[in-house]
């Protein structure tokens, strides 16, 4: 442990403590998630550290629950598209042929159309649940994770160790969990990170929008849709989940270059 | 005072940065204090292993460092300036102008999208040595006298268009081009197969000659060395470790590590009588890859006898190691049968029997790659044990201790990862894992190409006592004639697919020789001055690939 | 025939085809609605009758390839049907609004393009030294934030504290192009930061990686200078990856114009698209979702044009 640098120092810190407030809200918060205790937009004090917002709620309150919405959606959908798509990257790679044929190229028209568009088709269906969302913005994103699971796989089953496993007559479950996945775990936690980044900002785009977490429920995306009409008059309270999320996906991204730069430096440089 | 050498390199110590996982970067001494002179129109010889700095020297006499690499102190003088003291202005009036580069991927070194002739007469013209005109005059007789094809036309063509071999005489004119004092040649014939080599060393040699460059020409192989230069220096670890003439370093060189380099490759080995029955017996394989219609291999037949070892011996492209494939299953022939042990191998290696499987093992050329980096060298060796034996707890570390032993390694290796093992030590692991196995037949493909040539003759020599001990028999890839006649009881020589000589070494070695086979075995440099000559005076067949 | 003109042919049909898939797809996407069109125009009230009635006349009972055929079929001549919502022909509505689009991604993108590049250049040419670690660190900032809070930040500090230009950018024809282009000043800085971030860095990697390539290192034993060696030796291997990067972060721009017009009340197609969602207007959403892919492959598609003719092996074959 003595060897992180401190930026990645720094982003643990922040993604633990915004984990930490995600899991502890209820205790944490100072008043109720839906709770009106004042005036609309009242201004920071002892009492209210943010102000209020648009109805009259806590903003820090606000806030703290938004966060636990938000994270936990976005690691919802985080596990399930790297658990799907890593799965099927791996098994694409290992099987090579039509079955890794059919699959990518599924997958390629499935990215042909821009995520927030498609996902906009089908939310124009679709009731807005959690449970829809997480599942939209997994299946989608886990097209991305399949991508970068198979081409590492491609390029470990290529090695001369795994032939030589072939060759001693190893089972499928031993090459991919024991040739493979050891050595194609870094690249992809350092993945997992910049995945989560990107489920926080489109979960929150979504909510913006409308068409993600549904009120009462607070996330950080609705809570600025909820506070737009302040910016107008000079009221910060939209202003603060920008912040939120910002810190979050800077800590994670500072986390991930380490991871990645950790990786490289495995491999060794030029000469 | 005596007249200023050309180059004159005193006390030079470059340091690099390096990167170990997990740690901080830190600094190292790469080559310390080294040096020497060489005097207008001389060719001096850089030779060591990997690691030896020889390179790294080549480029102080540009003063570039390449990479993190840097020059910490000492002095360069080029026609008696002191270029390490030189602003970089004065330094790029020399790089390219008066000291030029030859790399050892032409390939690489030639820029994709721009002409090949735009490209050797750049430093000419940019350097203001020569007009357009004039290089371009000059380039195409550089051309004719490095024997390219059509010396006119060549120069329109993009670097893709022309072959290794030929690239590689274009890299020679690039460098030759702005007339320099000096060349310096970095591996310039490695990446070549050995017929192409030879003529590219013939050629080089003689443009150096004719032009009356002064040249430091770097290589790992003593023999080719030989053949081009008036001095050698012979490198280890960043260190010179003797200085002579080539005559003196050939024939009578005084340092121990000089004695090895020039003694390598001298293993003697009894030819064995083949017995009734073979191990192994190629029949009539016909192969080609999935999706191409073109038969890579065309009617193979070998035979192979019990704890003997026959050397498949050819050039990229020959189908040697496409044979190996054949013969573990990884691609079924189109037509023919393999007999192993008296019994048929099913083509295909998911329907093969376990037992055939063990029986028949395999060791690769980059031992890098063979072993998963996140395994220790106890689960590598381990695991065929538990695999074909089942052997588990105190039974399996005994045996992986005795397999260490085997292949002198000794106590300690067992918790090391593969990062952690030199070049030697991991084609060693490999050997172990293979042996492990209890096999009746190892495939080694070209498993020495990538080791220096004192590591190699040490994996020879270990491969040779296992054979003995184990009764192990080795189906030997290579394109090393040096290493076949070190080791084969029976040789087939392949081009483009086909055998086309096949039999006891001590008949596949004697004359008379088939062309192939001829122009294959002459172009093994010797260490011996002026082999060069001799062997381009009474060729038969020119270079096969080009 | 040179044989370069039958790769771009494979792939312009491959496009085609993809374009294609991707239609089906959205077709697909929209039948998984509970209920159906008939139900959501006429509400609660409906009595079984009229549902009848009307599933009869807008074609609902034919099999569902049939009306995918049909609905394809009046796209291709531009005919998108009627909005649920008013009924008014979607390919009226969306015409001014796709002009408007494109008019703020184009400003958008003269804006960034040039300057990701210049400063994609900018930071190779000072790698690991001040400049490139600025760059990097205010591009990764940039990366983290969602576009719509970029735009709220900016509105903030820009428009309302320092009082310049206006917070929402409501254009219409009648307005002069200076008019227009001060009303969309903020939504193109937005857009310019989003994309400036991601095409920057993949063009720093772009040029990194042809910098690390040994003909460069030949080129320096040229004793060339390090601008010379960009100009002559570099930047002929860049183009393709560089423009690839610009067709990407196009691609890219197309989705965050969606969110940005949102922010800024401007009346475009990504606004269009938004409120349709809402209302649940499906064949306004199959319209606008196609239109979108349409351009999102069609940049690729170019990108990859772009790469295959700008590789020397392809254009020179042996």
């Amino acid at each position: 442990m003595k060897n992180i640098p401190i930026s990645a120092m720094i982003g643990l810190f922040f993604t633990a403590l915004y984990f930490l407030m995600a899991l502890f809200a209820p205790l944490i918060a100072p008043y109720g998630m839906a709770e009106v205790v004042g005036d609309v937009w009242e201004p920071s004090s002892s009492e209210f550290l943010l102000g209020t917002d648009s109805i009259g709620r806590d903003l820090l309150t606000r806030l703290i629950y938004g966060g636990r919405t938000t994270i936990f959606i976005a690691t919802m959908a985080t596990i399930l598209s790297f658990t799907l798509g890593s799965i099927l990257g791996f098994f694409a790679a290992v099987s090579g042929g039509w079955v890794d044929q059919a699959i990518s190229r599924f997958v390629d028209l499935i990215m042909s159309i821009p995520s927030l568009i498609f996902a906009l088709v089908v939310l124009s269906v679709m009731p807005t649940t959690t449970t829809i969302l997480i599942l939209l913005m997994g299946l989608l994103d886990s097209t991305r994770v399949y991508r970068l699971a198979r081409a590492v796989a491609v390029d470990i089953t290529v090695m001369d160790y795994v032939e030589a496993a072939r060759l001693r007559g190893e089972k499928f479950a031993w090459i991919i969990f024991r040739e493979i996945l050891p050595n194609a775990l870094s690249p992809l936690v350092a993945e997992m990170g910049l995945r989560f980044i990107f489920m926080v900002l489109f979960i929150s785009t979504l909510s913006f929008l409308g068409l993600g977490v549904q009120p009462p429920l607070a996330d950080w995306g609705g809570i600025v849709k909820e506070n737009k009409e302040g910016i107008n008059y000079g009221i910060q309270a939209a202003l603060y989940p920008a912040y939120a999320i910002a810190t979050l996906c800077i800590s994670i991204n500072l986390v991930a270059d380490w991871i990645l730069n950790r990786t490289t430096s495995l491999k060794g440089g030029r000469g | 005072m005596a007249v200023e050498p050309l180059l004159k390199v005193r006390d030079l110590k470059i340091g690099a940065t390096i990167y170990p996982p997990g740690e901080r970067p830190r600094d190292i001494e790469i080559v310390h204090g080294v040096s020497f002179d060489l005097e207008g129109g001389k060719v001096l010889g850089l030779i060591g292993e990997s690691g030896a700095g020889k390179s790294t020297i080549g480029l102080a006499a540009m003063a570039y460092g390449r990479g993190g690499v840097e020059i910490t102190g000492g002095e360069v003088h080029v026609s008696g300036r002191d270029i390490l003291k030189s602003g970089l202005r004065d330094v790029r009036k020399l790089r390219g102008g008066e000291v030029t580069y030859v790399s050892q991927s032409a390939a690489a070194s030639f820029n994709p999208a721009k002409k090949i002739m735009e490209q050797v007469t750049e430093a000419a013209i940019f350097q203001g040595k020569f007009s357009k005109q004039d290089a371009e005059a000059r380039a195409v007789a550089l051309f004719a006298k490095l024997g390219l094809p059509d010396p006119e036309n060549i120069g329109d063509r993009y670097p893709h268009q022309v072959s290794g071999g030929q690239l590689q005489r274009c890299m020679t004119a690039l460098a030759l081009c702005p007339e320099p004092d000096l060349v310096v040649f970095d591996e310039p014939t490695t990446a070549l197969d050995v017929t192409t080599q030879i003529e590219v060393l013939a050629a080089i040699k003689d443009a150096i000659r004719d032009t009356g460059v002064a040249a430091l020409y770097i290589t790992h192989d003593l023999a080719v060395v030989a053949q081009v230069s008036d001095h050698i220096m012979v490198l280890q670890q960043g260190s010179m470790v003797e200085y002579g003439t080539t005559d003196q370093i050939i024939n009578n060189p005084q340092e121990e590590y000089t004695q090895a380099l020039v003694s390598v490759r001298s293993i003697k080995h009894e030819e064995k009588k083949p017995g009734d029955t073979p191990l192994l017996k190629v029949d009539h394989i016909t192969a080609r890859y999935r999706g191409t219609n073109f038969d890579v291999l065309k009617d193979v037949n070998v035979e192979l006898h019990p704890g003997q070892t026959l050397a498949i011996v050819g050039e990229s492209g020959s189908g040697k190691s496409t044979l190996a494939r054949v013969i573990t299953g990884l691609l079924p022939p189109s037509d023919g049968q393999i007999t192993f042990d008296g019994r048929v191998l099913s083509p295909d290696l998911p329907t093969r029997s376990l037992e055939d499987l063990r029986e028949l093992q395999m060791i690769y050329q980059m031992a890098d790659t063979a072993m998963n980096p996140r395994q220790t060298v106890g689960t590598i060796i381990g695991r065929p044990l538990e695999f074909y034996f089942g052997l588990k707890g105190k039974d399996k570390q005994t045996r992986i201790q005795e397999l260490l032993d085997q292949i002198e390694l000794g106590d300690g290796f067992q918790d090391r990862y593969p990062a952690e093992l030199s070049g030697g030590q991991k084609q060693r692991v490999c050997i172990a894992r293979a042996l492990a196995a209890k096999p009746k037949l190892i495939i080694c493909d070209e498993v020495t190409s990538a080791l220096d040539p004192l590591v190699a003759d040490g994996i020879l020599k270990l491969l040779l006592k296992l054979q003995k001990d184990e009764d192990v028999s080795f189906l030997f890839i290579t394109h090393d004639l040096a290493t076949v006649r070190a080791i084969a009881d029976s040789i087939a020589v392949m081009f483009q697919g086909q055998v086309v000589r096949y039999g006891p070494k001590s008949q596949v070695l004697a004359p008379p020789f088939d062309d192939y086979t001829d122009l294959l075995l002459s172009s093994v440099p010797e260490m011996k001055l002026g082999w060069l000559e001799d062997v381009l005076a009474n060729r038969k067949m020119e270079s096969a690939g080009n | 025939m040179h044989p370069i003109f039958k790769l771009i042919a494979q792939r312009v049909a491959l496009g085609i085809m993809l374009l294609f898939a991707a239609s089906v797809l959205i077709f697909g996407g929209t039948m998984m609605l509970p209920g159906d069109v008939a139900q959501q125009i006429l509400g609660q009230s409906a009595t079984p009758e009229n549902l009848a009635n009307l599933r009869e006349s807008m074609g609902l009972n034919d099999p569902p390839v049939a009306r995918y055929f049909q609905w394809l079929g009046g796209f291709l001549q531009g005919d998108l049907g009627t909005a649920l919502t008013n009924g008014r022909d979607i390919a009226e509505s969306l015409g001014s609004r796709l002009g408007n689009t494109l008019f703020l991604a184009f400003w958008a993108a003269v804006i960034s393009v040039p300057l990701a590049i210049f400063l994609g250049l900018l930071a190779v040419r000072y790698k690991d030294r001040w400049p490139d670690k600025l760059i990097s660190a205010v591009t990764l900032t940039t990366i983290s934030i969602p576009e719509f809070m970029i735009g709220y930040v900016l509105i903030y500090w820009i428009s309302i504290k320092a009082g310049w230009f206006s917070s929402v950018a409501i254009i219409n024809d009648s307005m002069s192009l200076g008019a227009k282009l001060n009303a969309i000043a903020i939504p193109v800085m937005v857009l310019t930061l989003v994309v400036l971030a991601h095409m920057m860095r993949m063009t720093r990697a772009a040029i990194l990686n042809v910098m690390q390539s040994a003909y460069i290192e030949t080129a320096e034993l040229k004793g060339m200078g390090m601008l010379k060696i960009i100009a002559k030796h570099a930047f002929p291997n860049a183009i393709a990856p560089i423009v690839n990067v610009v067709m990407l972060n196009l691609a890219y721009l197309v989705v965050g114009v969606v969110v940005v017009e949102v922010v800024f009340a401007y009346p475009g197609m990504g606004q269009y698209l938004v409120d349709h969602v809402a209302k649940r207007d499906v064949p306004v959403v199959q319209a606008c979702g196609l239109i979108f892919a349409a351009v999102y492959i069609g940049l690729n598609l170019i990108a990859d044009i772009v790469a295959i003719l700008a590789n020397p092996r392809l254009r020179h074959p042996k």
